[in-house]
């Protein structure tokens, strides 16, 4: 039985820890060499090059927040312009009910409220967040993903015993710890 | 000795030499999670939480008697509440710039102060958002500010300059807590992985939402704070532009002046850039960070100070200068009351504290020496409130009718607002002291990496 963890991959395999970024890196570029695909990388702070070996890219959310954006700007408009020129008109003096140029300001702040709370949500949609409890919170170690340690997760192949090839890989060492996760 | 000194080779450095990331994030989380809280911590929350107390009175009373219980009336009904509220959102504003302003130009200085100086802006604009609420009279029909479907069929006047600075200020206050919040979550995570107390694991394990640091809340928390760090700076000129409008769209001479957007920009910058440095300066000895925050960033923040008052000083002289350039009565009348009027000793006090005292920051001595920054920056912070009561009262003082002519006695409700307003700030920001980490952990550790990788080449 596998689980379907946060990330989206089963949660049989190995995790292997690192002290030092570039280990890591090295490592990394190593793996998808030999053809893993299945990898997650936890560390301690946004890594240089992970995204790029990982091949992953952050393409919806600026895209939302556009969309977000736009949306707010053309709603917080209408709301203005409904009020003023359609639900309650003001003659005052002939002036235009239409007053865009006052309507700017607010149209302005709620396209950037509308931006705030859709990047937010998009952002814990995607992070799969709020999540409190994950079964990758108990791989031996992972308190230390947080702080100083670099992981990587590599999940186990269908159907393939890959202990040898990550033994040849990742050679243990100082700086370098794998543990096997069971499901 | 080399032949340099000691003091320009620190001015250089935003991390000293054997700073290291574990020691960091010990350090930062320790002094939440494990550190004995210490007598300064309660003494400083026990006075800020009497003057706190004096705020709930104050405002208690003003709930009951209503606003006759301050000095104003007409033709001056803008008295300190209204002050207040543009002194405070003026310093929330330095949180916003360093967290979001100096993101986008990738400042190093950035990452040490961040903190700091979010956490004040947060607790800013709380105090700032309850003056104009307060200041309503009838408080407690506060919501018909918002547009929302309503029996009487009305809308609030979106034309307005005060309703635009409604929403922007609410939009303000959504901003700066998420930007926040976004920010403390790797943090937060990391005080969870950490924490030994059972009520620490839960607060925190709450707060951090279950943030584990994969590549993937990586790729997407960098893509958040930098589009909100994009949008966060804009917002923080468009709140104080429309703080300026609030006045410039009024016909009251010395109010009626097309500077004024830029004009609150550069104040708020100032008042802004002198409190995170009065927090800063006690903050790194009481907090043991010098390693983290050094001369250097107190030397940036001290330049920045002395930027944002020259441009200040730019409007005001022209603030002076207009008034005789156009030659309308009533503004001549304005311009010569501050230079020589009734409030002509708070017009002088806030030039001599917003742009005089200011300049000796060109000497690099007077950077280096914390005391006087920290004065100086206190000047600054009273000279600001100054400058915002004499906008206030200065011009609604000698209106376009000498009929109605008159001057503002503050009561002694209206102090007791002012200083429980600075009690809600400092009650919040010595809580937030002792339950948040006062640095980014995570900041730091990428920082420390590029030093590391520089170094190394």
């Amino acid at each position: 039985m596998s689980v379907q963890r946060g990330t989206g991959h089963s949660l049989r395999g190995r995790m292997a820890a690192f002290d030092d970024p570039d280990a890591m890196l090295d490592a990394l570029r190593r793996l998808r060499r030999a053809g893993f695909s299945r990898l997650e990388v936890y560390s301690p702070y946004a890594v240089e090059g992970v995204d790029e070996l990982l091949d992953r890219r952050p393409r919806a959310l600026p895209l939302i927040v556009v969309a977000a954006g736009l949306l707010g700007a053309v709603g917080g408009f209408f709301l203005q312009y409904w009020g003023m020129v359609l639900s309650y008109p003001l003659n005052i003096g002939g002036r235009p009910l239409n007053s865009w140029p006052a309507f700017g300001p607010s149209t302005f702040e709620l396209a950037a409220l509308a931006i705030l709370l859709a990047g937010f949500l998009a952002f814990c949609k995607f992070c799969r967040l709020p999540r409190l409890y994950d079964p990758i919170f108990d791989a031996p170690g992972f308190e230390l993903a947080s702080q100083d340690r670099f992981l990587i997760w590599i999940a186990e192949r269908e159907g393939r015993d890959d202990g040898e090839l990550l033994q040849r890989l990742l050679p243990e060492g100082e700086g370098v710890r794998i543990d096997e996760v069971p499901a | 000795m080399s032949a340099m000194p000691e003091t320009e080779r620190n001015l250089t450095r935003v991390v000293e030499p054997g700073v290291t990331a574990p020691a960091v994030t010990a350090h930062v989380s320790d002094l939440v999670l494990e550190r004995r809280t210490p007598l300064w911590w309660w003494v400083g929350f026990g006075l800020s939480f009497g003057l706190f107390v004096l705020f709930l009175v104050a405002v208690g009373w003003l709930f009951i008697r209503g606003i006759g219980i301050w000095g104003i009336d007409w033709p001056i009904a803008w008295g300190f509440a209204i002050g207040n509220y543009v002194w405070w959102v003026g310093m929330a504003s330095g949180g916003t710039l360093i967290s979001a302003l100096f993101f986008l130009t990738r400042s190093e200085w950035r990452s040490a102060t961040s903190r700091i100086a979010e956490t004040m802006t947060v607790f800013c604009v709380a105090c700032a958002g309850i003056m104009p609420v307060i200041h309503l009279g009838r408080w407690w029909y506060f919501y018909w500010l918002f547009p929302y479907p309503n029996t009487m069929v009305l809308w609030p006047q979106f034309r307005s300059p005060l309703h635009w600075d409604f929403v922007a200020i609410l939009v303000y206050v959504a901003g700066s807590l998420l930007f926040w919040y976004v920010g403390l979550l790797p943090d937060f995570a990391t005080l969870r992985d950490r924490a030994r107390r059972r009520w620490q694991r839960v607060l925190y394990g709450l707060l951090a939402l279950g943030w584990q640091g994969s590549s993937q809340h990586w790729r997407q928390f960098r893509m958040l704070y930098g589009l909100f760090a994009a949008l966060m700076a804009p917002l923080v000129c468009s709140i104080h532009s429309i703080v300026g409008l609030d006045f410039a769209g009024g016909l009251t001479p010395g109010w009626h002046e097309t500077q004024f957007p830029p004009y609150f920009v550069f104040g708020a910058a100032l008042s802004g850039f002198a409190v995170v440095l009065m927090l800063v300066i006690p903050l790194r000895r009481a907090l043991e960070l010098t390693g983290v925050i050094t001369q250097r960033h107190i030397d940036v923040l001290a330049r920045l100070m002395l930027t944002a008052s020259l441009l200040l000083s730019y409007c005001y002289l022209i603030e002076i200068f207009m008034p005789f350039y156009r030659g309308e009565e009533r503004e001549i009348t304005v311009a010569m009351s501050l230079l020589g009027g009734y409030y002509a000793p708070w017009y002088w006090a806030k030039i001599v504290l917003n742009s005089i005292v200011p300049q000796i920051l060109w000497v690099r001595s007077v950077r280096l020496n914390r005391p006087l920054l920290f004065l100086v920056a206190l000047g600054v912070v009273i000279g600001m409130w100054i400058e915002r009561y004499v906008i206030v009262v200065g011009s609604l003082h000698r209106n376009h009718s000498e009929s109605s002519w008159f001057v503002f006695i503050p009561t002694v409700w209206d102090w007791a607002t002012l200083a429980g307003s600075v009690g809600l700030f400092l009650t919040g920001f010595f809580l937030a002291l002792r339950f948040i980490p006062m640095v980014s952990m995570f900041e730091l550790r990428e920082l420390l990496r590029k030093k590391q990788t520089e170094g190394g080449r």
